[in-house]
């Protein structure tokens, strides 16, 4: 089991209705992740439109998590 | 330098750090918020940005715009909050010795940053309700309803 720190923002956060929270998890890796929240959570998103990043650095979807990771959702950007 | 602002962007402060002696061209660009999109009425809207990330991400695109046009600077700022009609909500700037590469690297720049930064953009409609910019699903628009 991994302890991880999640934060939300734009679309996911209001979904979530909280910015941050800490979260035991048997989940390996962002999919996994991604989809054990959808279902709890009932993300619109689907988890082919949502990039990651852990520790502030862009992730794959299939990369290791580890006790302690910082993981953020990233639904499609829409600067400028 | 690129930064994400909560605050206002102050365009001589943007400018300053691009003077250089060697540039025969400076070209900016600025992204304003306007009052439709999509055939909706827009009458204010919201930009949320995972700061860090941001940051970081935007350095590369500076980076990659330096190296490729042979940019003397290059300055990006783009706001977060809540903002009104006509305000500025990004700005670009880029020198170089001559306009050609200027031009060209100023809009790879505005480019990548629209594609690349996690910045997301909420928008208020005229008809009370909201929208997060391209997060719609199949499953349903992610619109709001009307409050009240």
């Amino acid at each position: 089991m991994n302890e991880l720190t999640i934060e939300y923002f734009a679309l996911l956060r209001e979904q979530r209705g909280q910015a941050t929270e800490r979260l035991v998890t048997a989940a390996a890796t962002p999919a996994a992740l991604y989809a054990e929240l959808q279902a709890r959570h009932g993300f619109t998103l689907p988890g082919d439109r949502v990039r990651v990043a852990i520790n502030g650095a862009f992730a794959a979807a299939d990369a290791p998590l580890r006790s302690g990771d910082l993981v953020v959702f990233i639904p499609p950007v829409a600067g400028g | 330098m690129f930064r994400i602002s909560p605050t206002p962007l102050e365009l001589p402060a943007l400018r300053a750090p691009l003077a250089d002696a060697r540039a025969g061209a400076l070209v900016t660009f600025e992204g304003w918020v306007r009052d439709h999109n999509e055939g909706q009425a827009v009458q204010s809207l919201a930009y949320e940005a995972y700061v860090p990330l941001a940051e970081a991400e935007g350095e590369r695109i500076l980076a990659e715009a330096r190296a490729h046009f042979g940019l003397l600077g290059a300055v990006a700022v783009h706001r977060v909050g809540h903002l009104a009609l006509g305000d500025l909500a990004v700005w670009v700037g880029v020198t170089a010795a001559h306009r050609a590469a200027a031009f060209e690297a100023c809009r790879y720049i505005i480019d990548e940053a629209k594609s690349r930064l996690p910045i997301w953009k909420k928008e208020h409609y005229a008809s009370g309700t909201t929208a997060w910019i391209n997060c719609a699903t199949r499953a349903g628009p992610a619109t709001a309803k009307p409050r009240g």
